[in-house]
């Protein structure tokens, strides 16, 4: 790492595992949860978050002197906004059928809270660069899990992963659908999604101990 | 009838939480007490009653392809529809604000148990996903814009109300030390999820049980037709059976 300081690197690994947006901060669960029945959804929503949560900490970061405290919230909104106005027409104009399917979730980045968490409890405080690296590392937290629940909900609900079939045909009776294994269309549907993320939870806390809460 | 069936689907079929997964945020964070919970679902069915049908007057005279029609037929042709992010976003920042001073003014009371939550809704992705719903789904008048608001903030209250009481107990069953906490908030919601589901029949059951009758009705008639036809052939052939050991 002779680009990054040790402590610069460490706010790009952090939030990666033991201070999630998602799962430790409870930051950003909407979108997390609603377009995750497929990879590819996945993806491409953490990309978008990626895009406006690192281009907005820069902005926001840059702009922190000259922002009256008394009305950061209209402020911040407008710069996420226009952000999400920018990654919504890139999306239409290039991946048209995906965007149909992730439809107003696009819009709700700008209300997605890893954004405004980030904004009030980094970038106000910090410059650019730290403010760029905390944007990144965030956004890669968010994304890992959004990765971790959409493969998980794609495999074992429709038994693709980005459409390419790895469990054989269902209907033709191929690869493990010749043992008699079947798709659980359960895991399409919303609740499972919660159930998924629970279990993640679940599963992060006993590895680490010291992150589990009191009731 | 028309108002009466939105209202219902938007509580129980498109639950906001359930069904949408919008405000999970806040859900998450402010469900650790009922009373808490019940201020801060108040103030979204507050603020969605007020945003949401703004936001389709907005939609309706400014935003929609062809909207501004109203200034003359010059303006017939433009289309701002890509502003409505953030045309949306700031309707909803300016009137939780206003919102808030209006209420510290008027009425102390009701500023000391809302109060404090009104700043967090104006994130809260409820209250712009009302919005967008509002725009996606097409709502076709002022009045059942309203009505989508205050029924989705109903759904809304129903659901934080709903796991703030679970919570409040659980707090003495022995849960599992890692799934302490979040973990076990959300699977419960999972399971509350499942429970919402049912709610899917409620307003196409009726028609799809008469649908699925009308079917059975069509097979019993076939059934007795091709019973008929049985009969007829068997009839025939005993006839024929007589009339040849007659010769």
């Amino acid at each position: 790492m002779g680009l990054l300081s040790k402590k610069d690197a460490k706010l790009i690994t952090d939030p990666l595992a033991d201070n999630n947006p998602i799962t430790i901060q409870v930051l950003g669960i909407c979108s997390a949860l609603a377009i995750t029945a497929e990879l590819e959804a996945s993806i491409v929503m953490s990309v978008a978050v990626l895009f406006v949560l690192g281009v907005g900490n820069v902005v926001i970061s840059l702009l922190r002197n000259v922002i009256p405290s008394k009305i950061r919230i209209i402020v911040q909104l407008v710069v996420v906004a226009t952000l999400v106005i920018i990654v919504d027409l890139v999306l239409k104009a290039f991946v048209y059928e995906l965007s149909k399917t992730l439809a107003v979730f696009v819009g709700l980045i700008i209300t997605n809270c890893i954004i405004m968490g980030r904004f009030e409890a980094f970038a106000l405080a910090n410059g650019p660069w730290r403010s760029f690296l905390d944007g990144i590392g965030n956004s890669l937290g968010y994304a890992v899990i959004l990765i971790i629940v959409g493969f998980f909900r794609e495999l074992l609900g429709s038994g693709t992963l980005l459409g390419i079939k790895v469990l054989g045909d269902p209907i033709e009776k191929t690869g493990v659908y010749a043992y008699g294994y079947e798709n659980n269309g359960f895991m399409l549907l919303a609740p499972m999604a919660l159930i998924t993320l629970g279990i993640i939870i679940w599963v992060q806390r006993s590895r680490n101990e010291a992150l589990i809460e009191e009731n | 009838m028309e108002h009466l069936e939105l209202f219902f689907k938007a509580i129980f079929i498109d639950n906001m939480v359930f069904a949408t997964f919008l405000g999970m945020c806040s859900y998450l964070a402010v469900s650790k007490k009922v009373t808490t919970a019940v201020g801060l679902g108040a103030a979204v069915i507050f603020v969605l009653a007020i945003t949401v049908p703004l936001n389709w007057l907005l939609d309706q005279y400014l935003l929609q392809p062809g909207a501004l029609v109203w200034l003359g037929s010059e303006y017939a042709e433009y289309d701002l529809s890509f502003l409505s992010f953030i045309m949306f976003i700031a309707t909803i920042a300016t009137m939780v604000q206003l919102v808030e001073i209006v209420v510290e003014k008027f009425s102390p009371a009701l500023y000391n148990s809302l109060g404090i939550f009104l700043p967090l809704i104006a994130v809260n992705c409820a209250i712009l996903g009302g919005s967008l719903f509002m725009q996606s789904r097409e709502i076709a008048t002022f009045g059942l814009a309203l009505n989508y608001g205050i029924s989705s903030g109903i759904g809304w209250f129903l659901a934080i109300l709903a796991i703030a009481a679970i919570r409040e107990k659980i707090r003495y069953s022995n849960v599992p030390p890692a799934l302490r906490g979040l973990g076990i908030t959300f699977i419960i919601t999972g399971l509350m999820a499942i429970g919402f589901m049912s709610f899917g029949g409620m307003l196409t059951g009726g028609e799809e049980v008469a649908e699925e009758e009308k079917v059975e009705q069509a097979i019993q008639l076939e059934e007795e037709k091709i019973d008929d036809d049985k009969k007829e052939v068997k009839e025939v052939t005993e006839k024929e059976n007589t009339t040849a050991l007659n010769q």
